[in-house]
């Protein structure tokens, strides 16, 4: 890839972008829903009892949804920075290697956004929901 | 790539002659085989596609007549048209045939006729699988379809919940038919899959980078990925369910320590993808047609492949939504409700996105224009029903109700049929170089759309009022007769529309021949000519837009004359080329498979496995199993590998790349990579049924004669043997790609010791333990993960001897090694499958 000269450098834009780069944030997402959905099921299938409170687990999930959303948050400033490589002119569907990085870049960005939303629905049940009932 | 071509003189496209010879050669390469038997051996995409879609498009007419009886039956109160039992063939072979043999083959065969002209290819890469394919699903399917014709259909509604459909007193032959049947076409499904991933990452023209490609190949992409891990966990339920049918292995059998749960969750982790399986292709096909009839690019490229990777995504998030009422805790449910709010978001994404570019555009009002905005009316009730049903307590309420059956019938119907039909109008001149009648089609699209909303509509109104799903009848008292009788006028109405579209169908052949690109369509595929060649392409081109027909100059006729890649058949071979997963540059140019009977006769042997042990007949199905075996080593032996007679070949404009490869640059390797990851999630499967018993039992593993087992010992043999086998397979690949021949045949019968001993080794400890598997669900579970671990490392070993035997016969050498690498990879999942097996039946007990 070329850049003009006056172009300002970023360290985002040396990573390298595949189609493997495009699923992280959905793929953070996936990880957080299996960690929320799997404590729960273990904890409850193992309880003697419906009433059984979920300990621990409120704080296990704000733990995990702001490691998720930074980890999101992290792709998709990069997807950002990268989907902002100067280059050919817009709408950036030339057979470039400058506009195939955008398109992906901003596909990543797009995810992001999603998932940072997804992240957050899955969170919030354990504000209504305390026990196994 | 390099450019060492002194010799070389690249033929001059100018000239007329030069360029009827090229074309006269491919003609007689890609000639199809001739004959009352032999045209049916054939394995070009352009008629594997069609019969593929006739036949699915068969299977979909048969459902849709059985749907009717259903209507007629339920059509005034206490009706006694057909009896219960035939009523619930009725309903669960109309669900079934309309997923399994229709909806999900459907878009596999449109795709295999799509695909290759969307990228410019001449075929798919593995043209003989796509036959393999085809076969597999025919014999499937009219053994699952027919078997109504013998009262023996399957009757536990589509989903077979255990166990009504587990016990043999309670089930009869269906139940085997449907799980056997199915299965099989499960295993075309995969197949299917695995052809389509490495079409769209590998076989694009050069030039074509990710971000020019079409969106329809995007979405191919997704939903093939969608089908490897979606359909592995229903071939784990299914084999856990025959087990327990076949052999009284207590999987779903509360009494002896199993779960019908278990059997639920395999089934909708399956099931929900599923929706969005045929629900995403059929979309796709609005992101191709709607761009030709606004006449401009589509807006938000970008926001559909958000909307189509994140879809894939979340829809494994949501299959606990068809199990609300089971009693898990709310706190899950709300999870899953939570996600099946989410999922909302890319799917109205790319509604919006067709609305914008229509609004944008200069719309030319056609028929298929037509299907595609009324389906998008119809599905957007639908899912507007999706969003009631995914808040859990609504669900309470409508769960099981033919509210439910409302709104699955819109969401299918406006999201998979009535999208297939604009694209039937739309390609019906792609394929047979004729156009529908305009006419007829808005006639048909009117009928269908009013009989539709006719049919589905009061279905929220009964359901609400109380109508459970599959009665075969109901009370007059219940006050939903003239509901039901609405319905039952409507679906005649909507089964008119059909045969209009039919017949118009029918009276095809009498029309003349259309113009070639009849929309003015920007997309490769309306290269096609009316007169089909079966070359596929005359030339690869080199793609510079989203567009090319529209945006290159003289694109049409640098194509035709041959001015692009790979104009000829120098060599008489089916070629195309291959090039990298990212940019398109061109890699290789691979031979394709040739018409050959060997798919077929593997299909026809496969099958016998599957039907011969739906009846029992298990001397039978292992000699099916064993031809099986034959035929497919046939196969690769004579037609994988292949050696090339010179190591590279010209493509022109300069560009010479290697007739072969080896490695993650390889077609053949991808293959193997993508199949190994479907069968990983089908292993995972049955370990997630391990751990899902660990859960709910609080002594597990249980203690008692016949269920103390396997031990630590054996299981740890077994793992360090499998392990050697490994560490043997990679070493062979390292030494012998260094030219080592010698030490890499002894290290490869290394591994074919070490790999035959560990499958020994790891059913050594159940046996020697005298686990019993039809005691409790903890032997049967042990058993099954070792049994899937030992035929695994049978594989594995057929897999070595089947390399060094190529070494032998000289078919395989250190620069031209595929075939051990490609044995690598599976040797790579094997030591995983292993590594997780006997850790956990070996080590995990001590823990637990």
């Amino acid at each position: 890839m070329t850049e003009p000269k006056s172009d300002r450098k970023h360290w985002a834009r040396d990573l390298k972008v595949t189609l493997w780069t495009l699923i992280v944030p959905p793929t953070i997402w996936a990880v957080h829903f299996l960690f929320c959905y799997l404590w729960v099921a273990v904890t409850c299938a193992k309880s003697p009892t419906p009433g059984t409170a979920l300990t621990g687990f409120p704080l296990a999930t704000l733990i995990a949804t702001i490691v998720a959303l930074l980890g999101i948050v992290a792709a998709g400033y990069i997807a950002r920075v990268q989907s902002e490589t100067p280059g050919d002119p817009a709408p950036h569907e030339q057979g470039t290697a400058i506009d195939r990085l955008r398109f992906l870049a901003l596909s990543t960005r797009l995810l992001a956004g999603l998932s940072f939303v997804a992240v957050i629905f899955t969170a919030l049940p354990v504000i209504m929901f305390g026990d196994c009932r | 790539m390099t450019t060492e071509s002194t010799q070389y003189i690249a033929p001059d496209q100018n000239d007329p002659a030069v360029r009827k010879g090229q074309e006269d050669r491919l003609r007689e390469v890609w000639k199809p085989p001739t004959g009352w038997f032999f045209r049916w051996t054939d394995v070009n995409n352009n008629r594997i596609g069609v019969w593929y879609t006739l036949t699915a498009f068969g299977f979909m007419l048969f459902a849709g007549v059985l749907a009717l009886i259903m209507r007629t039956q339920l059509a005034v109160p206490n009706n006694d048209l057909v009896t219960a039992n035939t009523f619930n063939q009725l309903f669960t072979l109309h669900g079934s045939m309309m997923m399994f043999l229709f909806a999900v083959p459907m878009f596999e065969a449109v795709s295999i006729i799509l695909l290759p002209q969307l990228l410019g290819a001449r075929d798919l890469p593995f043209p003989r699988l796509s036959g393999f394919g085809y076969w597999s699903f025919l014999i499937g399917g009219v053994f699952v379809s027919g078997s109504i014709f013998f009262d023996a259909a399957p009757d536990g509604g589509w989903f077979m919940y255990p166990p009504l459909t587990t016990r043999t007193d309670l089930s009869g032959l269906g139940a085997d038919i449907w799980m056997l049947g199915l299965s099989f076409i499960e295993v075309s499904s995969v197949a299917a899959a695995v052809e389509l991933i490495v079409g769209v990452l590998k076989c694009r023209p050069p030039g074509m980078r990710l971000n020019l490609m079409p969106l329809y190949a995007w979405y191919i992409l997704v939903v093939a990925v969608m089908i490897l891990f979606a359909f592995p966990p229903l071939i784990a339920g299914d084999v856990l369910f025959e087990m327990e049918r076949l052999l009284n292995w207590p999987f779903f059998n509360a009494e002896k320590g199993g779960d019908p749960l278990l059997w639920q969750h395999l089934f909708w982790i399956f099931g929900h993808p599923e929706v969005y399986i045929v629900f995403l292709p059929s979309i796709a096909l609005f992101a191709m047609l709607i761009p030709t009839f606004a006449q401009r690019h589509l807006l938000g490229y970008p926001w559909i492949v958000l909307a189509a990777v994140g879809t894939a995504f979340l829809s494994f998030g949501l299959w606990v939504h068809h199990m609300f009422t089971t009693g898990l805790p709310k706190i899950s449910l709300a999870f899953f409700a939570a996600a099946s709010e989410a999922v909302a978001i890319p799917t109205g994404v790319q509604i919006f996105v067709f609305i914008a570019t229509l609004w944008a555009g200069n719309v030319k009002k056609s028929t298929p224009l037509l299907y595609a905005s009324g389906s998008l009316a119809v599905f957007v009730i639908g899912g507007l029903t999706g969003v009631m049903v995914a808040v859990a307590p609504f669900d309470w309420q409508a769960h099981d109700t033919y509210f439910i059956v409302a709104h699955l019938h819109y969401v299918l119907i406006g999201g998979t049929l009535l999208p297939l039909f604009a694209g039937l109008y739309y390609y019906w001149p792609l394929v047979t170089g004729k156009k529908l009648s305009d006419k007829l089609g808005r006639i048909a699209f009117w009928i269908m759309f009013v009989g539709m909303n006719l049919t589905f509509f009061p279905m929220h109104l009964s359901g609400l009022l109380g109508m459970p799903r599959r009665v075969f009848t109901y009370p007059e008292e219940l006050g939903i007769g003239g509901l039901n009788l609405a319905s039952t006028a409507g679906s005649y109405m909507f089964a008119a529309g059909v045969l209009i579209v039919c017949i118009d169908l029918a009276l095809s052949p009498r029309r003349p021949k259309a113009p070639r690109n009849p929309w003015n369509a920007g997309t490769l595929e309306w290269l096609a000519l009316p007169d089909d060649e079966d070359w596929g392409i005359r030339s690869v081109p080199l793609i510079e837009s989203r567009y090319p027909i529209w945006d290159q100059k003289n694109f049409v006729q640098k194509v035709d004359e041959g001015r692009f890649f790979l104009p000829d058949a120098e060599e008489m071979r089916r070629e195309s080329i291959i090039t990298t997963v990212l940019d398109a540059r061109p890699l290789q140019v691979i031979r394709l498979g040739t018409p050959s009977v060997k798919p077929m006769m593997t299909a026809v042997a496969l099958a016998g496995v599957f039907i011969l042990t739906t009846y029992h007949l298990y001397i039978w199905s292992a000699v099916s199993g064993v031809a099986t075996l034959a035929c497919v080593l046939w196969w690769l032996w004579t037609g994988t590998a292949e050696i090339p007679e010179k190591p590279t070949k010209h493509i022109g404009h300069g560009i010479e790349v290697p007739l072969y490869t080896s490695g993650p640059s390889a077609p053949g390797w991808w293959a193997m990579f993508i199949t190994m990851m479907a069968d990983a999630t089908a292993f995972s499967g049955l370990v997630f049924g391990y751990f899902f018993f660990w859960t709910i039992h609080n002594d597990f593993p249980p203690s008692g004669t016949g269920l103390n087992g396997p031990g630590v010992f054996w299981p740890m043999v077994a793992l360090a043997l499998t392990l050697t086998g490994w560490a043997a397979t990679v070493g062979a690949r390292e030494v012998h790609r260094r030219g080592n021949v010698g030490a890499g045949r002894a290290l490869l019968v290394v591994g074919i010791v070490a790999t035959l001993s560990s499958l020994f080794a790891g059913l050594a400890g159940p046996w020697y333990s005298g686990l019993d598997p039809e005691l409790h669900v903890y032997p049967a579970i042990v058993w099954t993960l070792a049994i899937w671990t030992a035929v695994h490392a049978a594989i594995g070993v057929i897999m070595q001897a089947y390399t060094f035997a190529r070494s032998l016969a000289g078919k395989m050498t250190p620069v031209y090694d595929a075939d051990l690498r490609n044995i690598t990879v599976y040797h790579h999942f094997l030591a995983l499958t292993g590594i997780v097996t006997f850790c956990t039946i070996g080590l995990f007990p001590g823990v637990a």
